[in-house]
């Protein structure tokens, strides 16, 4: 009860700074604190439940953008139908993935994941109507329906998302899918042997976590107002989706929320201030730094600290 | 795009060339994650180190495969460190480490390539020397000799590799580590130094190729990336742990890419890679020589 | 005057004198903004630098001049790596947090894409720097670009003059899939009827392919007459290297085009005799006569050698410094910043700057274009100060300003 109430708060709030005079720039950096957390819960379904490393974090986002992007120049689709059907799509790639890869464990799931994202955007590059290597202009819809610009709904929507891909982390996580999830991760054969049913639940943690993914990366080409291959299928998504949760603590759905907030916001506070070069060392520092020192995140972290001072 | 033989024959010549490039590249990953089991994804990156410590000896004047003999000892020390610490961290503590392991291995990926772009910057840089430029005529034929010099240089390293591994007693023991770590303590030899010996061969390795891959084109930071599709295919077309299998597979990665780049043209060779990885991992994940 | 008032006066007055002595000068207080970003790394890193420098020459001298309606401007460039991904957001920055009150784009086409809808939306005059046709789709009426063409016919009629002067027939196209080169190559391809060449090659590749031998075999397989390439900086080097490695083949009688980066003297140092032979544009070449052009070579020589960029600037540096003439003098016109006032007046007049008159038509392109199809001749490897002397470039279109015919076929001219 206590979530549903914050989740209400937090969309209550959104709609109010939306309406308010604060700085168009803070929108735009918000966009990008929301897509990450989505982000972060999505991959930790797989991830962090599961145990499987989704490396290709960009392909999903570059699929569910060209989606969206598709669905704007074939039928002039308004935002929320992008979203749905890019969502659509990205979970049936995940659940395709989760076949093709049934086979496979650690590392080579992950090369096949990252091997998606170039198939991906080779496949992009080689087609003139999402506008290939290039890349396209679009223009945005003059207003922003009921609020004051486009970029504030927007961010409204995105709000939305992050609760949305959120509540379906804490369901997994404290249903009989997450524990099924976390026998998987601790042992998959030994998990087998007990009867759970490690297929139907490694499928459904795929396609669930590619459906957040894409859905995340379908508001990207009105963001920007621009798409193109290269930073779409950028493999810096792949690092930060990977480094949030392992700041924030994988094994609880609130890691996600916690490691995205914190490095999204130092991203943007150094791209501003000092350059973006240095935004990508900071994830890969921490990124190392909480795997080597603290590997069960800031949640682990907290729990160690809670039950020392007991 | 016209079809003919001579074009064809041309490909496939020059995809030969090149397989025995990708073959040398792979070989440093076919012993640390064929053989060993490291999730050694960093691979890539430090292949690009190799080239850019050459490029930096070159601005001296050294030329590049001189350089890259000259960083094989540097690399050698620090992939045998690099190894230590990852052994105590990740493969002592032995718990759900494969998340972890692999975390680790990524975070250095983009580590080594944001340094890379802070102290070299985003440019493209490239080598010269005296075969870089010219290329050897064979009726219509041209084979450039920066090609011919790579292949040469990779096929002296994987004879090399091979040899050692099979004949010597410490290359044995490398290629027995993987199979039975018990047996090897039992015959008095400690598996943590032996596997210090291999990663600390397969990053001495991977200067002297990184130097081979200043040669054949320029370089810039972001080019790790695809060389861990390239790498990563060949390594697991040949099969884990299989040397020769390395270099069939480079070949055969080689000349696929090489028509596909003449026939189907430069935008769809970027998949070849990973496509053919795709389907391996697919279909026979044991590889095609596997153990 | 009784005593109190006197004092009263006696220290206001004393006041006002101490005020305007020791306060910072009105002008400097309430500055004129103008922001953009340029890539300064890079593969277009080597032109943008050049173009900075003259931008920032203008800054100064129009500073020392006392500033623009009174106010000092405050210029500030970003470097954006020549990376469109990096755009968006550094404009979005410089318009909501460094609050600039005017934009210029980055150098060239490739980082300018974005941002136009971007500009657009916002209502913002954009002051193009060196892209080609990148307002087409989005037709912002407040764009103004400052490159001497206009489209892909009056880029391509020199270059086409020569193709049928030299009797050809076949043209074999490879051009680098992004904005300039797909913008230049679409418009050739577009064309082509009209020519009478017939395509027997044409290829898009990637920004990431760096072989062009195996693209160098396929066109040589294809025996054309003609070959145009549209690309960037590193491709052009890479084009250049591999046509000298495998050799276009025999039959070629013109081969250049849109290679970008052949006008930056750096590269043209480091290919060298490489260069011999290829036709490719420019929008400068030394000997051309252009009022005042040869005082600012002069003084930008000197600071760029300090700065170690390119040392003899002729193919940005000018039109750079020129995008700053135009800026003064619509301000100091219309008496404001305002976008839409000096949009007005850069649409209604003809400006007068260092590389000649400027007007613009109606999407914001030249009206007078004036694109040079030159020859590379006589050029020997390293030496940058042989680029001084016209004879190294000969102009072989337009009319107005030719210095010498085409020599073909390529193979004969590389030896020239």
């Amino acid at each position: 009860m206590r979530f549903w109430l914050s989740c209400a708060a937090i969309s209550i709030g959104a709609v109010f700074l939306a309406f308010s005079g604060a700085n168009n720039y803070l929108f735009f950096a918000g966009f990008v604190v929301l897509q990450s957390i989505v982000l972060a819960s999505a991959w930790n379904i797989l991830g962090g439940y599961a145990g499987y490393v989704n490396f290709g974090v960009p392909a999903f986002i570059g699929a569910g953008a060209y989606a969206a992007l598709m669905m704007h120049l074939a039928f002039a689709a308004p935002l929320l139908l992008q979203i749905a059907v890019a969502g659509i799509i990205t979970g049936l790639i995940g659940f395709l993935v989760g076949l093709l890869t049934v086979r496979l464990r650690g590392i080579f799931f992950s090369i096949a994941t990252v091997a998606l994202v170039f198939i991906f955007e080779t496949l992009v590059m080689n087609t003139p109507f999402l506008g290939g290597a290039t890349g396209m202009q679009l223009t945005r819809p003059e207003s922003g329906g009921l609020f004051p610009s486009y970029m504030r709904m927007l961010v409204v929507v995105m709000t939305g998302l992050a609760i949305l891909a959120v509540a379906t982390a804490r369901y997994v996580q404290e249903s009989h899918i997450g524990r099924g999830l976390r026998a998987v991760r601790d042992s998959e054969e030994a998990a087998e042997c007990s009867g759970v049913p490690t297929l139907k639940l490694k499928l459904l943690a795929c396609a669930l976590s590619g459906a957040l993914l894409g859905a995340a990366g379908a508001p990207l080409p009105m963001y920007l107002s621009y798409i193109e291959p290269a930073s779409t299928f950028n493999l810096l998504y792949a690092v930060s989706a990977l480094a949030m949760p392992i700041i924030g603590g994988m094994s609880h759905w609130i890691g996600p929320v916690i490691g995205a907030i914190i490095l999204a916001s130092l991203q943007q506070i150094v791209t501003v201030t000092i350059s973006s070069e240095l935004n990508v060392l900071v994830v890969g520092l921490l990124l190392v730094v909480f795997v080597v020192a603290a590997p069960e995140g800031i949640v682990g972290l907290v729990k160690r600290w809670k039950s020392s001072s007991k | 795009m016209t079809f003919s033989f001579d074009l064809l024959l041309e490909a496939i010549l020059f995809g030969i060339l090149l397989g025995g490039f990708y073959a040398a590249v792979s070989l440093g990953l076919s012993v640390s994650f064929g053989l060993l089991d490291i999730p050694n994804v960093a691979h890539p990156a430090v292949l690009l180190l190799g080239a850019y410590g050459a490029f930096s000896l070159g601005q001296y004047g050294v030329d590049p495969i001189v350089a890259g003999l000259l960083l094989m000892p540097v690399f050698f020390i620090a992939g045998a460190l690099f190894y230590k610490t990852y052994y105590l961290v990740f493969e002592r503590r032995g718990d759900a480490a494969a998340v972890n392991g692999l975390a680790f291995f990524f975070g250095v990926v983009f580590i080594i390539e944001v340094g890379l772009v802070i102290w070299y910057g985003v440019d493209q840089q490239s080598a010269t020397a005296a075969y870089i430029g010219g290329s050897l005529e064979l009726g219509d034929i041209r084979l450039p000799y920066r090609l011919l010099a790579a292949f040469s240089v990779a096929l002296v390293m994987a004879l090399a590799l091979s040899l050692y591994l099979s004949k010597t007693f410490y290359g044995r023991a490398i290629k027995a580590v993987g199979q039975d770590e018990g047996a090897l303590r039992l015959m008095g030899v400690d598996p943590v130094k032996v596997k210090q010996l291999a990663f600390g061969i397969a990053t001495g390795v991977n200067a002297l190729a990184g130097a081979v891959l200043l040669i054949l084109a320029p370089i810039e930071p972001t080019m790790d990336r695809i060389y861990i599709g390239r790498t990563f295919c060949v390594v697991v077309l040949a099969g884990l742990g299989s040397m020769s299998g390395t270099l069939a597979a480079g070949l055969i990665l080689g000349i696929a890419e090489s028509i596909v780049l003449m026939f189907l043209g430069a935008s769809w060779a970027p998949a070849v890679a990973f496509g053919l990885l795709m389907v391996m991992l697919g279909f026979r994940p044991q590889g095609l020589f596997g153990r | 005057m009784d005593l109190s008032r006197r004092k009263l006066i006696g220290t206001a007055s004393s006041l006002s004198i101490a005020s305007s002595v020791f306060s910072v000068p009105a002008w400097a207080n309430n500055p004129i903004k103008i922001g953009m970003s340029m890539p300064q790394t890079g593969p277009l890193g080597a032109g943008g630098k050049a173009a900075l420098l003259a931008l920032k020459m203008w800054v100064e001298d129009v500073n020392g001049r006392g500033g623009l309606l009174g106010r000092k401007i405050d210029f500030n460039a970003y470097d954006d790596q020549g990376n469109p991904a990096n755009t968006p957001g550094i404009y979005s920055k410089l318009l909501d947090v460094d609050k600039v009150d005017l934009l210029i784009a980055p150098y060239a086409t490739v980082p300018t894409a974005p941002i136009m809808p971007l500009v657009k939306q916002r209502g913002k005059l954009l002051m193009g720097n060196f892209s080609f046709q990148v307002n087409a789709k989005v037709k912002h009426d407040m764009w103004f670009n400052n490159a001497p063409w206009n489209d892909a016919e009056g880029w391509f009629a020199g270059f086409l003059q020569a193709a049928k002067d030299s009797n050809s027939k076949t043209i074999a196209i490879a051009a680098q899939d992004q904005e300039f080169a797909q913008n230049l190559a679409n418009g050739v391809r577009a064309g082509l009827a009209r020519t009478g060449l017939t395509s027997v090659y044409d290829q898009n590749y990637p920004p990431t392919t760096k072989d062009f031998s195996s693209i160098v075999r396929a066109i040589r397989s294809t025996k054309p007459d003609v070959v145009f390439v549209a690309s960037y900086p590193g491709d052009s080097v890479g084009m250049v290297n591999a046509a000298h490695e495998i050799g276009l083949g025999p039959t070629v009688k013109i081969f250049g085009g849109g290679m970008v980066g052949l006008q930056f003297t750096p590269v043209m140092e480091s290919l060298g005799s490489k260069l011999n032979g290829i036709i490719n544009y420019n929008t400068y070449v030394p000997g051309m006569p252009l009022k005042g052009i040869e005082d600012f070579f002069k003084r930008y020589t000197a600071k760029a050698v300090a700065e170690k960029v390119d040392p003899l600037g002729y193919y940005l540096p000018p039109f750079n410094y020129a995008t700053g003439q135009m800026l003064e003098q619509a301000i100091n016109a219309t008496k404001s910043i305002d976008d839409k006032a000096i949009a007005a007046y850069l649409r209604a007049n003809t400006m007068d700057t260092i590389v000649g008159p400027i007007k613009f038509d109606a999407g914001g392109e030249r009206a007078n274009q004036r694109v040079i199809m030159a020859q590379f001749r006589g050029v020997k490897d390293k030496d940058l100060e042989q680029f001084r002397s016209p004879q190294r470039q000969v102009i072989i279109h337009p009319t107005a300003d030719k210095t010498g015919d085409a020599i073909f076929p390529y193979e004969q001219a590389r030896k020239s």
